[in-house]
């Protein structure tokens, strides 16, 4: 098992955030985090990486217990990318993937071939080498995102994190970022967790979805086993149809009424 | 792209990393002897060369002395010191303020913003008015600006975290306590009140060899040690989350860079009062010329920092003699214009 999280509660203050949140992900696998808005998605996120440091419950990656570990360390291990990139300095993306090298260097040392030559495999990857010389803050939203996607392969961590990779993009390239995604996981082997607000994108290229509620793991499964009719009107309080759509060998749930606060 | 792209690409920027540095350390060597030679008795800059040769242990044998004993005073004495301590200040000061706008992602702060200022001119104000000697009062302006760093930094923080909005709010309010207490200060200071207010402007007037062997390693050792933070302060200019993420113990760096900063600002300030400007426009003209990466632009807003002090003091110290201007006056009257010549026009690459 690559991620074990196991019995995770979070506090902010004193209101409880996330409740004995336990799951597994294996190597190469594609889980997504579903659930309305603060179910805890990007609080548990920031728990795996240890941003946040939960209360109780471990994080283990191959069976490692990473509670102890520096902040290098972990960054060698979990690659994240958080929502939302502010930065309105000229650096180039060159610069930004470069600057996910940092968990392998030391203070008084600067890059060398080996960090060049994952730089240019994690653009490659994200196919953002034409990108290099570019300023960040001119990137267009969807190369913006993959060159931070390609920042965190940089890490070449065994887990990858993201937080609503898809956010603010158009629909091609929401299609192209999970594409990729799904490409890491098969031939990098990748361990993938993402959060996202499209229930549709997730039920297509995630292997398996968990949906928080309330702080909670309400279920988790593959996408049919989760986006039931039940689930959908207990969580997020609608009602809904849940089809399988052959061409994309994927479930669509179709959105029909809210269900005036059921449930 | 091709194979070794990146690898050109990195060397590329680290030779013109180096070009960079290499032209701006000659430029200040050069404008060093220059502003030597400059003032009530011009000295050639062949003579200004000679005479600091001579006082170089090993080398003093191969130089002759062929220059009237004057010149060796104004030189060693009286210019040298001042041109030194110039150079020293200017660049604690550029540097200083380059790293808080870094960390404060924020294009107002300068050196002063944690409130060393205030700080280190109640120290100042409290010694003169205590009738201190002229040995008192760079201690008491020294203790005070640190005290006051400390007192900010242990307010603003909340559970071992030290949100940036609120060390800038604790800054300005800490600030804002300790200018009031310097005016309470001048208020009561009766006859001594001229020497305090010629203390706040700032400049080098008074300066001497001990000042120049008490600032140079303090200020040394903490430059250096923000050259050493410079690749974490680039990471967390894209957001402190993001730096987190990459690996960096961000509430730890965030406190070193603030002990560096505040270590050469006090030495600084202690020295030779409150220089304004230096410290808030080099960052900035040095980011519109050389970009964002303070790997380059902290060592070059150092060199920059010292050239602007030394040239700006110069100035002062020559456009109306017998007497000068403090030198705040010259850099702000001569910043300002240029600063705002480089913001109109290259706008685009500043990111602010």
């Amino acid at each position: 098992m690559r991620l074990k999280v196991s019995n995770i509660d979070f506090y902010y203050d004193s209101i409880k955030a996330l409740e004995n949140v336990t799951f597994e992900v294996n190597e190469g696998e594609l889980l997504g985090i579903i659930g309305p808005n603060g179910s805890g998605k990007t609080t548990l996120l920031r728990c795996i990486n240890r941003a946040l440091k939960p209360k109780v419950g471990t994080v283990l990656i191959d069976g490692r217990d990473i509670s102890k570990w520096g902040r290098k360390e972990i960054a060698r291990e979990i690659g994240t990318v958080p929502q939302g990139f502010i930065t309105s300095f000229p650096f180039t993306a060159f610069d930004i993937v470069l600057m996910g090298r940092n968990p392998h260097l030391d203070r008084f040392s600067r890059e060398g071939k080996r960090d060049l030559a994952a730089v240019k495999n994690a653009m490659e990857l994200t196919n953002t080498q034409h990108l290099a010389e570019r300023r960040i803050d001119e990137l267009s939203g969807g190369e913006r995102q993959r060159v931070i996607i390609a920042r965190a392969l940089a890490q070449e961590p065994s887990v990858l994190l993201l937080d609503e990779p898809t956010l603010h993009l158009d629909v091609n390239h929401q299609l192209e970022i999970l594409g990729l995604l799904r490409a890491l996981t098969c031939q990098s082997r990748l361990t993938v967790v993402l959060v996202s607000h499209d229930l549709n994108l997730a039920a297509r290229f995630c292997d398996r979805l968990m949906l928080l509620n309330s702080g909670k793991v309400h279920s988790i499964g593959t996408p049919d086993e989760v986006l039931t009719q039940e689930n959908m009107r207990q969580v997020y309080h609608v009602n809904t149809e849940v089809r399988y759509h052959s061409l994309t060998r994927s479930y669509n749930i179709v959105l029909l009424s809210p269900t005036n606060g059921g449930g | 792209m091709d194979k070794n792209d990146f690898e050109k690409l990195y060397s590329k920027r680290r030779f013109r990393k180096a070009l960079i540095l290499f032209g701006l350390l000659i430029a200040l060597v050069l404008m060093i002897v220059f502003v030597v030679t400059v003032g009530s008795v011009h000295i050639p800059p062949l003579t200004v060369a000679k005479i600091v040769l001579s006082k170089i242990p090993l080398i003093s044998n191969l130089v002759s002395e062929s220059w009237p004993s004057i010149y060796e005073a104004i030189v060693i004495d009286v210019r040298l010191p001042r041109v030194l301590l110039g150079t020293v200040v200017g660049s604690a000061l550029a540097v200083a303020g380059c790293a808080m706008q870094g960390m404060f992602r924020n294009p107002m702060a300068s050196p002063y913003i944690v409130g060393v200022s205030s700080g280190a001119a109640f120290g100042a104000a409290l010694a003169i008015v205590l009738g201190g000697s002229m040995y008192i009062l760079p201690l008491g302006a020294f203790l005070f600006a640190t005290l006051t760093v400390f007192i900010v930094y242990n307010i603003a923080r909340v559970r071992g975290r030290v949100p940036i909005e609120t060390l800038l709010l604790a800054g300005i309010a800490i600030g804002c306590f300790f200018s009031a207490l310097v005016s309470f200060m001048n208020y009561i200071a009766g006859e001594k009140l001229p020497t305090i207010v010629f203390w706040l402007m700032g400049g080098l007037w008074a300066s001497n060899w001990d000042k120049v062997a008490i600032a140079f390693p303090l200020i040394l050792l903490g430059i250096v040690g923000m050259f050493l933070f410079s690749r974490d302060l680039n990471i967390m200019l894209t957001g402190e989350e993001h730096a987190l993420d990459l690996g960096i113990d961000v509430e730890r760096v965030k406190r070193i860079i603030l002990v560096f900063a505040a270590l050469i600002t006090a030495a600084a300030v202690s020295v030779c009062g409150i220089i304004g400007f230096v410290g808030l426009i080099i960052p900035h003209i040095m980011r519109i010329l050389v970009g964002p990466d303070n790997r380059i632009l902290l060592p070059s807003s150092c060199l920059v920092g010292a050239m602007f002090l030394i040239g700006t003091d110069t100035l002062a110290r020559t456009v109306i003699q017998p007497t000068e201007l403090p030198v705040g006056i010259i850099t702000a009257l001569f910043g300002a214009p240029f600063f705002l010549y480089l913001l109109r026009r290259r706008r685009r690459v500043t990111g602010w």
